[in-house]
């Protein structure tokens, strides 16, 4: 076994065992900001020490360490009075049986008290066990910033009780923005957000945890079809389906499956729904967009987001025909991000392609990223030339 | 969770309220801008929103190709140029909302006087990376 590779083992392991640690020390009775820390501390000191020598009980180390260096952070100052006060005012939280310490941390870092970004940064960085500088690298912003971003984030929550349990629906929307809005950086944010997302159904028995979960596998496996060689987008239906990751899709249908037995429906279960009957269809043009209807119906019901409707006139624009999706859509507020795209592309079906051309130029300059941007320039560009000729 | 420019102009905004040259403020209203622009930076790094800022100067030169082993071809600067950037800040916020706000205390910036300049802001999104997810 080369270095490297006993070194992102180490890395793996260790980000494992962060949440549990941490949820050692907020039980001894650490606040929560100061565990936080330390917790970091003794994960930068493994990195050092452990490629030497590494310990044979690894959770057992980090506890003691991390242990060790929430003392010395207490003990140095005026934090030691805080605590001190702390401990007077209130009883210890002791031991609460039954409750997981991962599961309370999860909760924790997404509380309703935090603003999206907040949540997302503490997530990553308490429950993820990465550093703020890579967490800041991977948001394209300062270290500087991003490190007050997490402190203003642990004190909002300070006061906030360590063992009550929380709404699994806020955690998942945090683990939700991970992966679906991440830039690009050395963090892989999409893989990290399913390494967290498995790592919440093992402490959690929820239908919408796997749903989530689901979702992401099912998106995650078309990962390396989506971008062309240039870098360009390349839409699903133009998509070389040969490329997709056929294990991640398996083990995504089969969690959904087991999820939608349960008779719990929810948002994040009818989304991993579409992508896998997406991922079912050998050809674009096999794809079962009746039954995908359907699922946007239920969809609907169930959270009535104007973009599930106009994802929903895109299938029925496949279903039955660009008429019944240009009908659908007029029903539509025409403000809605990607409307004049979808517009675009049904009008295009519909053959009138003047009408198309002028609206994919007009939705790329509506498009909020320069990935979607050059694809619909290069729609109207191919229907523009087309034309001229 | 996304980015804004926050764009200040010389030219090519609309005039601000209080619209006296900065040559013609007193050295404290000076000051005061300056330390009201810095406070400013401080506090979002603060509130962890603060990405970048920078001033330019003015004049600057026009460049453009010329031809295979040719030098770039070099000009103006041009007086005449309707829309003239002074500097900007990058803001990293939850909400629109938000960035309307942020720019709206920083266009509160004093002037003469010691009033504010209310002078206008552009509020520029970034353009993201495309999101995962779209059906």
């Amino acid at each position: 076994m080369t270095s490297q590779v006993t070194s992102e083992l180490n890395e793996a392991l260790l980000r494992s065992l962060t949440p549990s640690v941490l949820g050692i020390l907020v039980r001894r009775g650490a606040d929560f900001a100061a565990a936080e820390d330390a917790v970091q501390e003794a994960l930068i000191e493994a990195v050092r020490v452990w490629p030497a020598g590494p310990p044979r009980d690894a959770k057992g180390w980090l506890v003691t360490v991390a242990w060790r260096k929430f003392l010395d952070a207490t003990r140095a100052d005026a934090a030691r009075r805080r605590r001190e006060d702390l401990v007077d005012e209130e009883p210890a939280p002791g031991p609460a049986p039954g409750a997981d310490d991962t599961l309370q941390l999860y909760f924790l870092c997404a509380h309703p008290s935090l603003t999206p970004s907040s949540a997302v940064a503490l997530t990553l960085r308490a429950v993820g066990g990465l550093t703020t500088r890579q967490i800041a690298q991977a948001y394209l912003v300062p270290e500087a910033t991003m490190a007050q971003r997490i402190s203003r984030a642990k004190r909002t929550v300070s006061d906030v009780r360590f063992d009550r349990p929380g709404d699994v629906a806020t955690v998942l929307r945090v683990l939700y923005l991970v992966f679906n809005e991440g830039y690009s950086g050395d963090v892989d944010l999409a893989a990290e957000a399913i390494r967290l997302t498995r790592q919440l159904a093992a402490a959690i028995d929820h239908p919408e945890v796997a749903g989530l979960l689901a979702l992401m596998l099912l998106h995650h496996a078309r990962r390396a079809a989506r971008t062309a060689p240039d870098g360009g987008l390349v839409p699903l239906a133009e998509q070389d389906r040969a490329r997709w990751d056929t294990g991640l899709i398996a083990e995504g249908v089969r969690i959904l499956q087991a999820a939608l037995a349960r008779d719990r429906l929810g948002e994040f279960q009818a989304q991993a729904a579409v992508a896998a009957l997406h991922a079912d269809a050998p050809t674009a043009e096999e794809t079962d967009w009746v039954q995908i209807v359907e699922w946007y119906d239920e969809l609907t019901r169930l959270t009535d987001n104007p973009v599930v409707r106009l994802n929903r006139a895109v299938a029925v624009g496949e279903a039955d025909g660009p008429r019944a999706g240009l009908a659908a859509l007029a029903a539509l507020d025409d403000s809605l991000p990607r409307y004049t795209a979808v517009a675009a592309h049904l009008h295009e079906r519909d053959g009138d392609l003047a009408t198309a051309a002028r609206l994919y130029t007009e939705a790329a300059h509506k498009a909020p990223n320069l990935a979607e941007r050059d694809h619909l320039t290069r729609q109207a560009a191919r229907l523009n030339t087309h034309r001229s000729r | 969770m996304a980015k804004y420019l926050l764009l200040k102009h010389y030219r090519g905004a609309p005039a601000a309220v209080n619209d006296v040259p900065m040559d013609q403020w007193t050295q404290a209203e000076i000051s005061a801008h300056v330390q009201y622009m810095q406070d400013f930076a401080d506090r979002l790094e603060g509130t962890g929103e603060f990405v970048d800022g920078q001033a330019l100067a003015p004049e600057g030169t026009w460049v453009r190709y010329d031809g295979e082993g040719r030098p770039p071809v070099t000009d103006g600067p041009f007086a005449e140029t309707k829309d003239l950037i002074a500097g900007w800040m990058v803001i990293d916020v939850d909400s629109h909302e938000r960035a309307v706000e942020l720019a709206g205390e920083l266009s509160a910036a004093p002037g003469a006087g010691g009033k504010p300049i209310h002078e206008w802001l552009e509020v520029r999104p970034f353009l993201t990376a495309p999101p995962t997810i779209t059906e």
